[in-house]
């Protein structure tokens, strides 16, 4: 059993740059928690603080039954894999699984079914006697992996490990990733500014954003009730459409809007999302209470089984991006309807960037 | 620059082997001094070697040369060889060490302990010979094998040269190893010295050749034959008043004092060239 605590966790770094204010999560036994946000936001920070590699200046961080605050990154049970693989050049693929075993003075046949084992899992077992330099990238990945399972850790943390391959790759071994960890049931702490691999290999998500927790959910939750206006920027690809709403007759409303309604009590300077792949082109299928918003064609990007067609929203500013499905060609200057449920529209408060719920929602 | 004009060939090579031969030719007249008699020698320069090859060498070694004074050559060369190699191993072990602790400690009086060292660059033994003689002598060092290599140990370079090294090996590597549950010393000695082997390699062929040539200190220290080394002896075999110097025996030593530090850049050359190709950056 194996939980992650963290409560009021901080961090200053000693020039003065608060790189983590305040975050509290409970990570449970098991769990594959992936922490996800754009570059600089804290992601790494908080991984590091985790396994002890930095310290913590405020809070209190529990692995387990343990409050690990004070403890050597050795004693805390945790193995890490880092993004440049760090392998130890000079030693052989079976040197690096072993090392970490040898200086905890495991028992010399524990260490070989150790290795054994994590090598068959990992299929690098005819790679044991190579130096890191003779492996691909994607074997060196597969060596960092299993320098952390040999360890049989409480937890794993990943910071961003398959960042270094290339497309493909990164696919597979994320797939692998995934497998792995369920099979072996190990809390798994994962760090990436990835949004699709953290929402393909999550069981929750924690979006980060300047040191701050912007929302903690499922992969589901996260993609379908963006918490704050950020998240709904972060998570998703292509991006959420973000319009801000305008001013008509003392109250907010929505450029091109042909059918539908802006729920009351919003504020002007509010913004809409919408999702791309929410909105059909035409109006086919659509219900009484399906919104409507006239746009004007501007551009089409057809990427195969796919086109997303960009243009703005007429009788305002605002730009917007529908897909279609299939491959289309359309001439910049039509003019078209863009359909969606009212329950896939999004309103976010202006001023903090908060979801706002539609209490009386658009009829 | 990938260029195969013939023109470029000739010149780069004729330049290439005029610059050799600067360099082999006073190296091949001492040889060839050696080979022949000691009137020859006198009579003037030649460039072919003589018939006296076995018999000057076998005197050389055997017999030192008489006029001097000198002890064997045996014994010199030990001596030389003993204090090349204190120096050598003396000077890396603390440079290691130092580099070490600047690099991954955080303690009080880092910077200054980092400037003093820094400062040492600036005082080389030539600089600080008399203060250092003194210092010697107070502690009884005169004539020892430590009064000849501990105050030529004292070096910065190789400590920079470390520090240097230390300061690209990645920092994941050493979290790597701090989560594998290896202490501070168990990383020095089992990560960071084999990393640096290659440098460890070319440093110790630097100092030894520094070692072995060091001319001025020895001759101040040492008083009694039994510690005399070879490159003093071989100045002091120069230095007869009544007679013509034995140059063909001079230079048979000369020959042979050349030998252990080439044997120990061949030696090391090999490994320090599998180091480069072996150890990924
Ligand atoms: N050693 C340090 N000293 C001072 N500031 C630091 C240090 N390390 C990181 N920071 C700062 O802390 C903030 C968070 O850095 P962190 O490395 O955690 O970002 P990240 O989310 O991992 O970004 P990336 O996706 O680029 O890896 C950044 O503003 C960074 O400049
Ligand atoms: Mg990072």
């Amino acid at each position: 059993m194996t939980a992650i605590t963290l409560r009021n966790v901080s961090k200053t770094y000693p020039g003065g740059v608060e790189a983590i204010k305040g975050v509290s999560l409970d990570i449970g036994d098991g769990e594959f928690l992936v922490l996800v946000g754009p570059s600089g936001c804290g992601k790494s920070t908080l991984l590091r603080m985790i396994a002890g590699l930095e310290t913590i200046t405020a809070g209190e961080i529990s692995i387990g039954e343990r409050v690990v605050n004070n403890l050597e990154p050795a004693e805390r049970d945790i193995a890490m894999v880092f993004q440049n693989y760090a392998l130890y050049p000079h030693m052989s693929v079976r040197q690096n699984l072993e090392y970490g075993l040898k200086n905890r003075r495991m028992a010399r046949d524990e260490i070989a079914r150790r290795v054994e084992k994590a090598a068959g899992i990992l299929g690098i077992a005819e790679l044991l006697a190579r130096k890191p330099r003779q492996l691909s990238g994607g074997q060196r990945q597969r060596v960092a992996m299993g320098r952390a399972i040999v360890r049989e850790p409480a937890a794993f943390l990943f910071d961003e490990p398959l960042s270094n391959l290339d497309a493909k790759l990164r696919v597979q071994m994320r797939a692998e990733i995934r497998h792995l960890q369920r099979s072996l049931g190990t809390t798994s702490v994962y760090v990436t500014h990835d949004q699709l691999e953290a929402m393909t290999l999550a069981d929750r998500i924690v979006v980060l954003n300047g040191g701050v927790v912007e929302q903690v959910g499922t992969p589901m939750e996260v993609y379908e009730r963006p918490a704050s206006l950020f998240v709904a920027s972060f998570i998703g690809s292509p991006a959420m459409n973000l319009v801000p709403l305008q001013q008509a007759r003392e109250r907010a409303a929505i450029a091109g809007l042909v059918n539908g309604s802006v729920p009351s009590g919003l504020s002007t300077d509010a913004v809409l999302g919408v999702r791309p792949e929410d909105m059909t082109v035409g109006e086919n299928g659509a219900g009484a209470d399906a919104v409507r918003f006239a746009f004007t064609v501007t551009a089409v990007e057809a990427v195969g089984a796919e086109s997303y067609v960009h243009g703005n929203l007429q009788g305002g500013a605002g730009d917007i991006a529908v897909r279609m499905p299939g491959y289309h060609r359309l001439e910049p200057g039509t003019v078209l309807s863009a359909v969606t449920a009212p329950e896939k529209l999004h309103f976010f408060a202006g001023a903090s960037g908060q979801r706002v719920d539609r209490a009386g929602a658009a009829q | 620059m990938v260029e195969n004009r013939p023109l470029t060939n000739i010149v780069t090579h004729g330049v290439l082997i005029l610059g050799a031969a600067v360099f082999v030719l006073p190296i091949w007249i001492a040889f060839v001094a050696s080979t022949h008699t000691g009137r020859e020698v006198n009579r003037g320069l030649t460039l072919w070697p003589g018939d006296q090859f076995i018999a000057n060498y076998t005197t050389a070694l055997t017999e030192g040369v008489a006029t001097a004074g000198a002890p064997p050559l045996a014994l010199m060369l030990f001596n030389s060889t003993v204090m090349a190699l204190a120096i050598a191993v003396g000077k890396i072990t603390i440079s290691l060490l130092s580099a070490f602790a600047i690099v991954y400690f955080r303690f009080p009086f880092r910077v200054l302990a980092f400037w003093t060292i820094f400062v040492t660059l600036m005082l080389p033994v030539e600089v600080r010979i008399l203060p250092t003689f003194e210092v010697v002598a107070g502690l009884g060092l005169l004539n020892s094998y430590a009064g000849l290599s501990i105050p030529l140990i004292a070096s910065a370079t190789a400590t920079f040269l470390f520090r240097q090294f230390f300061m690209t090996v990645p920092d994941e590597l050493t979290e790597a190893a701090r989560i594998d549950g290896a202490g501070p010393l168990r990383f020095f000695r089992d990560i960071l010295v084999p990393l640096s082997r290659t440098n460890l390699a070319a440093l110790f062929v630097i100092l030894f050749i520094y070692g072995w040539n060091q001319y001025l200190w020895p001759l101040l220290v040492t008083t009694d034959e039994s510690y005399y080394t070879i490159v003093m002896g071989i100045q002091r075999m120069l230095a007869t008043s009544d007679q013509l110097p034995e140059w063909h025996l001079i230079m048979a030593t000369a020959i042979l004092a050349m030998i252990p530090p080439v044997l120990v850049i061949v030696l090391m050359q090999r490994l320090f060239v599998r180091g480069l190709v072996e150890v990924e950056k």
